[in-house]
């Protein structure tokens, strides 16, 4: 079961720091279709949150199409996001990179601002995504 | 269907004939299902407008409909129980009081949190368990609306993450209205969706918390464009050097080029109005205001 991590002092709306940990936990695998997401109850009772707040997160997610509530029975994971799920060589492979970055002498810093520069590059035209 | 929970209209309270005004020309209305911060520096009126609205004093002038009293749970500051009773008997007490609505499961759920011997005396607990027995005997009686005078002043930062998880886990089960005050402006961020500033025995700010929030600016610019900020209403000015920051609310645009514009964290908000007493009041009706319920 999802666990979501509120951070009250991060300016992100609470609302859509579920939303964003959501989609982030859809694009890693970590949930697929079918999965049950936590109940408005569950959530608040770990995080001491508004209930409204998760009801307005999740009915976002649901118009996004990636999720489906079914009356009495829950919040239900629609679609997949992303393909690079946790076990995809993908995830090896930018290890790896990693490994070889820091052997070479690089930073966390600098390996980040590297990666985000590719990643820029690389995702020019699409907008964010 | 939304009804509301709270309508006070022109509600005020004078200590004795000649006292002075705790409370004056207070009116509101709040919905079914609303986490409400009742916020405002100590002496504001704040526990005042609790009693008033508990029914546990008349009001001097105006009015307060709420619900009806077996459906009202009020926990004060000074949270009364008695000392010589043990936890165990409390609860029953409150079961026998409550006859037809007592919900055993939260009230129990409220104290095992303790991991106390029920056979334990009320009198040998710390104020935040007290604390703990007093809000179980609340929740107990599965009220539609709870009113808790500053709940969670003598609790550790454990023991008040907890006590507000198992809160807001009853009002998403339930659809508890609560109202809770507080001068502690960031216990209640991310819990409430409901905001009632008072201060100085009036009520400053009423809303629902995205709405008073979206109607408020920070601007900070030059100090030679301070007369543009007249076309506003300005809460609060600063200067710093040449730079000038405002708290407004818009009544227009805003020229990006001369101001750079954020929005107010809700603390900004709070404190802008607290320095600035003579600030006009902004309202929000609740009723009127826009249709984001829970589903």
């Amino acid at each position: 079961m999802l666990e979501y991590r509120i951070d009250r002092r991060s300016g992100v709306a609470t609302y859509l720091q579920i939303v964003q940990q959501t989609r982030q936990a859809l694009r890693l695998g970590l949930l697929v279709p079918g999965d049950k997401l936590p109940t408005a109850r569950e959530v608040v009772e770990a995080t001491a949150i508004n209930p409204n707040t998760v009801l307005k997160a999740y009915r976002e997610l649901e118009r996004e199409g990636l999720v489906e509530a079914k009356r009495g029975l829950g919040t239900f994971i629609r679609r997949s996001l992303g393909s690079a799920p946790a076990d995809s060589p993908l995830v090896e492979e930018l290890a790896d990179w990693a490994r070889r970055a820091r052997a070479a002498g690089m930073e966390r810093d600098d390996v980040a601002a590297l990666f985000a520069s590719v990643l820029e590059r690389q995702f020019k035209e699409d907008g964010d995504s | 269907m939304t009804e509301t929970v709270i309508e006070a209209e022109g509600l005020g309270l004078r200590h004795g004939r000649r006292g002075g005004w705790a409370l004056r020309d207070c009116s509101f209305r709040l919905r079914e299902g609303r986490v409400c911060a009742l916020v405002g520096p100590n002496g504001a009126g704040k526990s005042t407008l609790l009693t008033l609205v508990a029914r546990l004093a008349l009001p001097t002038e105006g009015t307060v409909r709420t619900a009806p009293p077996e459906a009202l749970a009020y926990v004060g500051q000074d949270k009364p129980l008695y000392p010589q009773l043990t936890i165990a008997e409390t609860l029953r007490m409150g079961r026998e009081l409550n006859p037809g609505r007592w919900d055993a499961g939260a009230a129990e759920r409220i104290v095992e949190g303790l991991e106390l011997d029920p056979r334990t005396r009320v009198r040998a607990l710390s104020g935040g368990q007290r604390t703990r027995v007093a809000l179980a005997l609340a929740l107990g009686k599965r009220p539609a609306l709870l009113l808790l005078d500053e709940p969670m002043a003598d609790l550790d930062p454990l023991a008040r993450h907890r006590l507000m998880g198992a809160l807001m886990a009853d009002a998403a089960e339930h659809g508890t209205t609560v109202v809770m005050s507080s001068h502690i402006l960031t216990e209640l961020e991310g819990v409430c969706d409901h905001l009632l500033l008072v201060d100085g025995g009036r009520i400053r700010l009423s809303g629902p918390m995205d709405q008073v929030q979206a109607a408020h600016r920070l601007l900070t610019g030059p100090v030679a464009a301070r007369a543009e900020l007249a076309a506003h209403t300005v809460v609060e000015t600063r200067t710093t050097g040449r730079r000038i920051t405002a708290l407004v609310r818009p009544r227009g645009p805003v020229d990006g080029r001369t101001w750079e514009t954020v929005h107010p964290s809700l603390e900004e908000l709070l404190l802008a109005h607290l320095r600035s007493p003579d600030a006009p009041p902004f309202a929000v009706d609740d009723l009127l205001a826009g249709t984001e319920v829970p589903a």
